[in-house]
């Protein structure tokens, strides 16, 4: 019997034990679910049940066509009032997963009777997968370590605030539902792996499929799964079972994401997915040669080895180059190729480069969002080569590539985000067993006398305390690891195994050490809560500012000036703005569309960046060849909202520039200086252009003769500016939103600019055209 | 693995025709009978590859559909077959071969939806 530092409860049964664990990690998980989910509603309780950001209110109109009318109209839905007037086939253009997740969960209730609104589903439907998304990460880590690094690892992603950013309640997107099918499609692959399972490698392939439907980072899986196993191969730890596991899910996989209709063809024709197939064929091959060294000597099979691995290597080496260079196989998207290249989408497509998530992550906000988990992450990787099983390779390949891709794009900080709560899972479910553990080891000859004080209760219930907490959980949870602390203890007193020599001395050690730890889990969740509640639960939609005394106003110009367009337009009324708002206008105000945040043709997103540059008598046919009535510009100069479109201007500048560079140039909306400025000092160009105008046109009357004031540049406004081809419609409250309608052509045929000089009764200029006129009259 | 050395003077022999003489003897018949469909598999496969080559490839989905349930297919034989293979007895604990053919079942029916899904 070895010493124990203090004293545990010997009479228990291995099934008492067994039992009681399972219990307490059920409640444990039904608690995490709980925290994870309450987290996540910040934004309801504080504002009200809206869509958030630009992108879900696309997914949420489609979610509704497809409540409205069923799965076959939305599958086979044309939108002709996006991206007037050439049209969008939704249908073969977008990733349907989401659409059809809460679809589903939509016609169940109803089935249940219990009719909730759909709007009320997809605003929810983030922290309700948030919830899976815990659960996925614990079976994930469960097979990495053991239940109590899963229940660890769970926890965390349930309230990290770099996977929260993307799944607060209201956040419709993609990537709501994808993180938890990543996470459980890596669980199935890794669980196929270690059995050897067909039937998991087939499960794996569904869920594989799931993810395709359901979001463009499926690229992801596509490209670690193959990773995995290729590493696995060059390590020389090829066995059986990978061929299974691997083929199984390769073939499945591919052709189910080939029914994807944006997918389409592509897993067999584009380089992102060329990995996956390369390496399928390197299995064959080598799962053929395994199969003949089993059946000849040594000596034979050298001499059949080197003929053939020569044949096929080559063979197979130069048809992928070959038909890469004929064009068979597709090269690398932009998208992709600029995580690879950093430079390249600033210098070629501006378009990837204006999209802030697209930016390099700055080290603040790997802290920020991840907190203490970013330092305990490398640790928790080197566990991992320590034990070096082939489930530990995938977590070491899975983290030093999302690591990278993390740091070239803020956006890619969400897939980091479960590989670092499952490694920190497993870091400090190690440092928690080794400290909580009771044997003492076989040197310690003089035992410490276990006085029973109320320290080690604390000590005893500290690794059940995973960090996502609030503070009634410890107690429900509390024995999750001290069952498990103990069904070694039972292992020891049943005299299996003899204490180590390794091992911890004393109980003051285990207490600082666990006190600690134990410190940071908490403090971790505070920062966690903190940063949700204050930096990631605000609707875009609704802009919030506190007065001087804490009282909170809202300012809500958006949809005031969306509605207004919804109700005082004809229902054709064409609005153009610049991409960023064309969802919200087609979600919240139902009217057509020039271009939206998808940005598939950036030809036409380059037209409307040229209307908005130029003068107005260029942008002017412009606007009529495209039969636009409305122009919405976002102006944020009167309350300082620094995400208008004088901001996002150069962006538009740089887009059309890319299309017609003789028209835009640039450098000519900078001063002489090459500085970016609003005031007198403007270009002239600058001043001409229909944006400058469109944001400026009456704004200096605000301030009754006073200096006007640009809140946001901090710069003195114009004044008199004219409008000669446009009317102004509306103007919200804050003057965030400003719409214009576009004149119609003159009836007398007069040009615009002419004609209102005539309406404000200025002295027309003596020259040509009334002498002209008079000799017309006169002949 | 080598279970049994070659007969004898390997090294004058044709390595292909030793290797062809181990298989036939060492193979169980159970083995022998999956290798015959991977084989048949194999051929329909070069088949189809050869027409889509040499003749078109008009309706790609069904050439890809088919030619994905002749390989689909085989890479599930194959690994039915290195699951009750009594060789890899001791990497496949988890897996009976009874068990491995239900799971062979299950992935071929998953994967003939896909492919009828597919040919459209």
């Amino acid at each position: 019997m070895p010493s124990l530092a203090y004293p545990v409860p010997t009479d228990l049964s291995p099934a008492t034990v067994k039992n009681t664990a399972s219990l307490f990690r059920i409640v444990t998980l039904a608690l995490i679910s709980g925290a994870a989910i309450a987290s996540r509603l910040f934004s309801i309780i504080n504002y009200e049940s809206v869509i958030h950001e630009f992108d879900p209110w696309f997914n949420y109109r489609a979610t509704r066509v497809l409540a409205a009318k069923g799965f076959y109209e939305f599958w086979n839905w044309f939108d002709p009032t996006a991206w007037y007037p050439l049209g969008r086939v939704v249908g073969g253009t977008v990733y349907p997963g989401l659409m059809a997740t809460s679809g589903v969960i939509y016609y169940i209730l109803q089935a249940l009777n219990l009719p909730v609104d759909i709007r009320n589903i997809c605003v929810l439907l983030a922290p309700g997968f948030s919830a899976l998304t815990a659960w996925a990460t614990y079976m994930f880590t469960k097979e990495m370590k053991n239940e109590s690094a899963g229940l660890l690892a769970a926890a965390f992603i349930g309230i990290v605030p770099g996977y929260i950013s993307r799944s607060v309640a209201g956040s419709y997107d993609n990537e709501a539902i994808a993180i938890f099918l990543l996470m459980f499609t890596f669980f199935l692959w890794i669980r196929a792996l270690k059995q050897g399972s067909a039937l998991y490698g087939t499960i794996a392939a569904v869920f594989y499929f799931y993810m395709v439907a359901a979001w463009g980072g499926y690229v992801f899986i596509t490209n670690m799964i193959p990773v995995h196993a290729l590493v696995l191969i060059l390590m020389g730890r090829f066995s059986h079972r990978l061929y299974v596991a691997y083929c199984s899910w390769y073939a499945i996989g591919t052709l189910a994401s080939m029914q994807v209709p944006f997918v389409g063809f592509q897993p067999v024709s584009t380089s992102e997915h060329m990995g996956a197939l390369g390496v399928f064929g390197l299995l064959q091959i080598v799962a053929f040669i395994e199969l003949v060294r089993s059946h000849v000597s040594s000596q034979n099979f050298q001499r059949l080895l080197r003929v053939f691995l020569v044949a096929t290597g080559l063979l197979g080496a130069s048809a992928f180059v070959f038909l890469t260079y004929n064009g068979k196989i597709a090269p690398w998207t932009g998208r992709f190729y600029s995580l690879w290249d950093t430079g390249y989408a600033k210098k070629y497509i501006p378009i990837i480069a204006s999209v802030s998530e697209h930016q390099p992550t700055a080290w603040p906000s790997f802290f920020m969002d991840l907190q203490m988990l970013i330092f305990v992450f490398p640790a928790g990787v080197i566990m991992c080569f320590r034990e070096l099983r082939d489930e530990h390779l995938f977590v070491i390949i899975y983290s030093v590539m999302a690591s990278y891709f993390a740091g070239v794009m803020v956006r890619l900080m969400l897939t980091l985000t479960p590989v670092v709560c499952v490694a920190s899972a497993i870091a400090l479910s190690t440092l928690l067993e080794t400290y909580i553990n009771p044997v003492e080891p076989d040197a310690a000859v003089e035992v410490v006398e276990p006085k029973q004080t109320n320290g080690e209760t604390t000590a005893a219930a500290a690794p059940s305390t995973p960090a996502g907490k609030k503070a009634k959980k410890p107690a429900a949870a509390a024995a999750a690891a001290p069952t498990s602390a103990l069904s070694e203890l039972v292992a020891v007193s049943s005299g299996k195994k003899t204490a180590s020599s390794r091992g911890i001395f004393g109980l003051d050690t285990r207490i600082v050490v666990v006190l600690n730890t134990l410190w940071m889990l908490f403090f971790f969740v505070f920062h966690c809560t903190y940063v949700t509640s204050t930096a990631y639960s605000s609707p875009s939609v609704v802009l919030a500012s506190q007065g001087p005394d804490g009282s909170q106003h809202i300012i809500d110009d958006f949809r005031e000036a969306y509605y207004w367009l919804r109700q005082n337009t004809p229902e054709d009324a064409v609005v153009m703005s610049w991409w960023d708002y064309g969802y919200q206008i087609a979600g919240m105000a139902d009217r057509p569309t020039l271009v939206d945040n998808n940005t598939w043709n950036n030809t036409h997103i380059a037209t409307v960046g040229k209307a908005m540059s130029s003068s107005e008598e260029n942008a002017y046919p412009i606007l009529r060849k495209h039969d636009v009535d409305y122009v919405l510009v976002i102006f944020g100069g009167l309350i300082g909202y620094s995400g208008d479109d004088i901001n996002k201007f150069l962006w538009m500048v740089r887009i059309a520039q890319g299309v017609w560079p003789d028209e835009i140039q640039e450098s000519n909306y900078f001063t002489p200086r090459g500085e970016y400025r609003v005031d007198d000092n403007a270009s002239k160009t600058m001043r001409e252009s229909l944006m400058y105008k469109m944001s400026y046109y009456r704004f200096a009357d605000l301030f009754g003769g006073n200096q006007a004031v640009d809140r946001v540049r901090n710069q003195q406004a114009p004044k008199n500016i004219e409008l000669d081809y446009l009317d102004e419609a509306f103007t919200s409250e804050n003057w965030i939103v400003r719409i214009y309608e576009v004149r119609k052509e003159d009836i007398l045929g007069r040009d615009l600019k002419s004609a209102n000089a005539f309406e404000k009764g200025k002295k027309r200029k003596r020259s040509k055209p009334i002498t002209s006129r008079r000799r017309a009259l006169a002949a | 693995m080598a279970p049994t050395k070659a007969p004898a003077a390997p090294s004058s022999q044709n390595p292909v025709v030793l290797l062809w003489k181990a298989y036939n003897q060492q193979t169980p018949d159970r083995l022998k009978f999956i290798d015959a469909f991977l084989f048949f598999l194999m051929l329909s496969g070069i088949i189809q590859f050869a027409y889509c080559v040499l003749v078109t490839n008009y309706p790609y989905n069904a050439f890809l559909a088919g030619f994905a349930s002749t390989v689909g297919q085989f890479v599930l034989a194959a690994s039915l077959r290195s699951q009750v293979n009594p060789q890899n007895k001791d990497e496949f604990k988890e897996v009976s071969p009874e068990r491995a053919f239900a799971d062979f079942a299950l992935g071929s029916i998953v994967l003939h939806f896909f492919v009828y899904n597919f040919l459209g």
